[in-house]
């Protein structure tokens, strides 16, 4: 198990400019982690803080294995999702051929894996043709075939209507149920209510304030926070 | 003064005739310019893609020189192939002047610039999309320049496509290797040059008209090939 995790003081630059941190976090090892905070508050940034794909400047991230094995039991769906110029099988199946499965097996998990996420009627359509509902399942699909331990998803209903964000919810609420550490970010404070079992509220780069999600939106305890929750603008 | 519809009529009989010469001929531009090609896109698109993944530290420069080096005069490469080769050259002993595989290493030599440079760009824009893709998902060099290939392998059959066009149409080079030599090394460009010199111009013509012929049947061939995978389905 790679969790717990400890943040220390953790922060990411660029071009000198402070992008998230100094962030200081615990996170145990069960349940959905959810971030949230304005447009540039550094969601984006702390998750790749996180997953260790953006570049640590100070501070410390201790996982319970070494980052590049961390990363192994990790997935990161990206707020645009990524499609490889493959059909949507040989996207989903990617992941599994990285790490050298025999290629008939991981088709099979991969058609598998599309039927769960509803695109078993188009296993063979290029992914970039897809929509953007679409090729955010898809995204998922290839998140989840490898059994990760932990799965970051960055925003991963912005965008989508009403009935793609339920379908998406109920897959990682399915996931989450299976004991998969969801880590998220949304501006979607309804989907942070159903989702999430503890909440990071980021401003301006900082963790502003951090706590299990019932406390946290029942009695947030900074101004910020409850201004963010009111729908009040919050630099 | 001999008109182009001379030139047409003599291609049209000695492609009818079935004349063996021609086809000889035909048949050795053919082999030494598509085994140049082969060669050549197996050193240009890992080159590329290598330069596309990998930060270090004279990417740049050896970009900026494939670059430049796709305008390689053919005559130079050809002299410089030809002294390497040379009984007293260093590459002497192997006795390859004047052989189509002497043809053929000129060739490599001046398609591989063009081929990496046309396909580096390609993969350079995908590398770009896939990025942070590949890099969470913890994907080894040798498995990014790997897809990378695979999923711009269009974009790369036309960088093949230039490779070949300029392979095919190429004479100053193979013709200092190679020697022009009849039932050796003669080639359609070879022939066509010989055959101006000596006057026969509709000769030359034909042969011109032949060569047109056969570049045209082998980009329609490839890309044919290429479109057997339609848009919107894999
Ligand atoms: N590559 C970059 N170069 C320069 N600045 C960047 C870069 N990426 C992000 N930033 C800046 O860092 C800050 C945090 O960005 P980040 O993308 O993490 O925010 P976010 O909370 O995810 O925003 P959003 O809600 O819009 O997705 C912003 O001010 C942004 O402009
Ligand atoms: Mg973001």
């Amino acid at each position: 198990m790679v969790f717990p995790l400890q943040v220390t003081g953790a922060e990411t630059r660029r071009r000198g400019k402070v992008l998230v941190g100094p962030v200081s976090l615990h996170l145990a090892g069960v349940g959905a982690t959810v971030v949230i905070g304005p447009n540039g508050s550094g969601k984006t940034s702390l998750l790749g803080l996180l997953h260790g794909t953006a570049r640590l400047h100070a501070g410390t991230i201790a996982w319970q294995l070494p980052m590049d094995q961390a990363r192994a039991v990790q997935s990161f769906v990206f707020q645009r999702p990524v499609m490889l110029r493959r059909s949507v099988v040989d996207n989903i199946a990617y992941p599994l051929l990285i790490r050298g499965l025999p290629k008939a097996k991981a088709m099979a998990q991969a058609l598998d894996w599309a039927k769960r996420v509803g695109l078993g009627d188009m296993p063979y359509r290029a992914a970039p043709s897809l929509s953007g509902g679409e090729q955010q399942k898809l995204a998922l699909a290839r998140a989840f075939i490898t059994a990760p331990q932990v799965v970051f998803l960055d925003e991963p209903c912005a965008s989508l209507d009403g009935r793609a964000t339920a379908e998406i919810e109920a897959i990682l609420q399915d996931q989450k149920a299976q004991g998969t550490r969801l880590v998220m970010s949304t501006h979607d404070m309804g989907q942070a209510r159903r989702l999430a079992d503890e909440i990071v509220f980021l401003r301006g780069g900082q963790v502003h304030e951090t706590g299990p999600a019932a406390q946290f939106f029942d009695a947030p305890q900074t101004d910020a926070a409850r201004a963010f929750l009111n729908g009040d603008i919050v630099e | 003064m001999v008109d182009l519809w001379d030139g047409l009529t003599q291609a049209f009989w000695l492609v009818l005739t079935g004349d063996p010469e021609l086809a000889e001929i035909a048949l050795r531009s053919l082999y030494v310019t598509l085994t140049a090609l082969a060669i050549a896109c197996v050193i240009a698109f890992p080159l590329a893609a290598f330069l596309a993944v990998r930060r270090f530290r004279f990417r740049r420069l050896i970009i900026a020189i494939l670059n430049a080096l796709m305008g390689l005069p053919p005559v130079v490469v050809g002299l410089i192939v030809y002294v390497l080769l040379s009984r007293s050259g260093p590459l002497g002993v192997l006795g390859l002047l004047f052989t189509p595989t002497a043809m053929i290493i000129a060739q490599v030599i001046i398609i591989v610039p063009l081929i990496a440079s046309i396909a580096h760009q390609s993969l350079r824009d995908l590398w770009q999309e896939y990025h942070d893709l590949l890099i969470s998902m913890n994907v080894s060099q040798r498995q990014k320049m790997r897809t990378l290939i695979w999923d711009a392998r269009r974009a790369l059959l036309t960088a093949a496509l230039a490779g070949f066009g300029r392979g095919i149409g190429e004479v100053g080079a193979i013709m200092i290797v190679g020697g022009n030599i009849d039932n050796v090394t003669r080639v359609l460009t070879t022939a066509i040059a010989l055959e101006t010199g000596k006057g026969a111009f509709a000769l030359a013509l034909a042969l011109g008209f032949v060569l047109i012929a056969l570049t045209i049947a082998i980009n329609l061939t490839i890309h044919w090939l290429g479109q057997t995978e339609r848009e919107g389905r894999w």
